[in-house]
């Protein structure tokens, strides 16, 4: 079922990475992936997880959910690394494919691509895993609010962000509702040709359709019935307030990347 | 007779292996004969949907069997869009999946995927508009453009006119006024009759149910709880009332009135035997 996708997924829970502030995980996140694609050595690859291995102990995450998020895109690392394999210049080592080798700095390099991928996967799935999409817009939010002076739509564009979130279940949880109704009435996706599979899907993106802009008209409505007039003087019920371990935290990711960049320039 | 649909042992599980993993339908054996008329009853979120998608192939189970007309559905070279014909299935709500341009067309998407020829879609169409009483000249309109109650009755037309031999519906009269709850069940009468169907309907009115239905299946927490003629089922008041289900007000009026040492019997569930029953007690006499 489309609902059993995993990979984004928030998992509600008490560990320490749940109860880090939204904005210090975004921070950090945005610091661990800078230090990411600056490693380029065994070294700093090691440090780098070192701190991942140390963030998924802390967050609880089950090495099951892990491996699941990670199955949606091993084709992606995959084609990454076959391509690095065999189109990096360099002495040939192995075997042949399409006229090009198997080169030894292409190892490396497919090496060094694949692990980036892989943590940079698991590095951002432990922010979506520990951080509800709420205090993640929260989070952007409270970022982003020095660019109110430039009267850029801050507000706007969070409120945007939490109501995509929030209906991407439900849109969701529809779809397959009307997918199950039309095969009832014996719709069939699974075959023929192109142009009649795409007409399959008309039954099925009509009402889709008719469902969302229902949807947004009541959600305008509801909004509109509890004086929703936009981000002017609008105060949070729930008050990002930055404690000492979050700063602690921060200063801690900060290190990361400072500790590759010097160690790459050091030719470490 | 052997029993048209058949379920044994069936558990389904959803988001299985993940932290969200539910048991939704745990342990289910069920059948049903050709022509019964069975209520589904039980509280929110104890598994009756997910149970009735499983009698047309639309869940498969996660462990155990769904026979239909003996055979195994999921057994291989089973032709589960064939069984999706011989039981036909209507969603909760069903009128939030019309499409198609006119009302006709519509009801006629499930004929024409049974690979009908086109007047045969044509007789169909007429024939279920006819049972669920939607008027020749609305045929031609665009569904959107009906009322709420039209809309679903448009929706449930769309199932019918696959002729199914077992109809199954899953709250067909939630969100209708007394009057539209009564016309549905007429409509599903009549439905029942002209083909001699078995008719398998979920509820949460134990009036609606006690008044149509010649068998009751009571969920609970995923599993069976009671299954049983009305008379038998709404004897049990203090049961129902443990797993927070009511009975219908005539069957507790009665179950009070018998308690009172009145002798009105367990066979009294429906508002109309109910007061036929009190009339008796006071003497005949008619309707005062
Ligand atoms: N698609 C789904 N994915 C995951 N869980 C589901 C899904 N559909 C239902 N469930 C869960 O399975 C359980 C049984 O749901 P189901 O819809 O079968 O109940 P129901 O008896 O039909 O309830 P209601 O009377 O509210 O319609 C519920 O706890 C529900 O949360
Ligand atoms: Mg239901």
């Amino acid at each position: 079922m489309l609902k059993d996708i995993t990979l984004g997924q928030f998992f509600p829970g008490d560990t320490f990475l749940h109860r880090l502030d939204p904005r210090i995980k975004l921070v950090c996140v945005v610091l661990y992936i800078v230090a990411l694609f600056n490693a380029n050595s065994p070294l700093t690859y090691g440090i780098m997880f070192l701190a991942l291995a140390v963030a998924v102990i802390l967050s609880g995450v089950p090495l099951r959910s892990l491996t699941r998020g990670l199955k949606a895109v091993y084709i992606i690392v995959l084609f990454t690394a076959v391509m690095n394999l065999f189109f990096t210049p360099g002495t040939a080592v192995g075997a042949t494919w399409l006229g090009r080798h198997i080169t030894a700095e292409g190892i490396r390099a497919a090496v060094a691509m694949v692990l980036r991928i892989v943590m940079l996967i698991t590095g951002t799935f432990l922010l979506t895993y520990t951080t509800s999409p709420i205090s993640l817009t929260d989070a952007l939010e409270s970022l982003l609010r020095p660019l109110k002076k430039l009267r850029f739509p801050v507000h706007e564009l969070a409120m945007m962000m939490s109501i995509a979130l929030r209906f991407i279940p439900t849109l969701i949880e529809e779809t397959d509702k009307i997918i199950s109704a039309q095969k009832a009435r014996g719709a069939d996706f699974e075959s023929g040709s192109l142009l009649r599979r795409a007409r399959a899907l008309v039954p099925i993106l009509v009402p889709l359709f008719i469902s969302a802009f229902r949807r947004a008209d009541e959600l305008a409505t509801a909004m509109e019935c509890r004086c929703y007039h936009g981000g002017q003087g609008r105060t949070a019920l729930h008050v990002l307030r930055c404690r000492a371990v979050d700063w602690a935290v921060l200063f801690l990711c900060a290190l990361l990347p400072a500790a590759v960049i010097t160690l790459k320039t050091l030719g470490l | 007779m052997n029993p048209i649909l058949e379920i044994q042992q069936l558990t389904h599980t959803y988001s299985a292996g993940t932290p969200f993993q539910r048991t939704a339908v745990e342990g289910v054996d069920l059948s049903v004969m050709p022509g019964e008329c069975v209520g589904i009853i039980g509280h929110t979120g104890s598994g009756k949907s997910t149970l009735i998608q499983h009698f047309n192939g639309l869940l498969k189970p996660t462990s155990g069997h769904v026979l239909v007309d003996g055979r195994d559905i999921w057994a291989k070279g089973s032709d589960i869009r064939a069984v999706r014909f011989r039981v036909g299935l209507v969603f909760q709500y069903p009128e939030y999946q019309l499409f198609e341009e006119t009302v006709a067309q519509d009801i006629a998407f499930g004929p024409k995927n049974m690979g009908l020829a086109a007047d045969e879609v044509a007789r169909r169409v007429r024939d279920a508009s006819a049972v669920v009483g939607l008027d020749e000249s609305l045929l031609s309109q665009s569904p959107f453009a009906l009322s709420g109650g039209q809309k679903r009755r448009a929706a449930i037309a769309g199932v019918m006119a696959m002729e199914p031999d077992v109809l199954v519906l899953d709250e067909p009269s939630a969100g209708l006024d007394p009057r539209g709850r009564q016309e549905m069940m007429a409509m599903l009468g009549r439905y029942r009759q002209q083909r001699g169907a078995t008719v398998i309907l979920v509820s949460h009115s134990m009036e609606e149910i006690a008044a149509n239905v010649d068998r009751v299946i009571v969920m609970n927490q995923s599993k069976v709880f009671m299954d049983g003629a009305p008379r038998e089922v709404f004897s049990h008041v203090a049961e129902l009332e443990a797993v927070g289900l009511d009975v219908p007000q005539s069957a507790r009026i009665a179950a009070l009135l018998r308690d009172r040492g009145l002798a009105v019997g367990e066979d009294v569930y429906t508002v109309a035997a109910l007061a036929r029953r009190l009339l008796a007690l006071k003497g005949g006499g008619g309707v005062c």
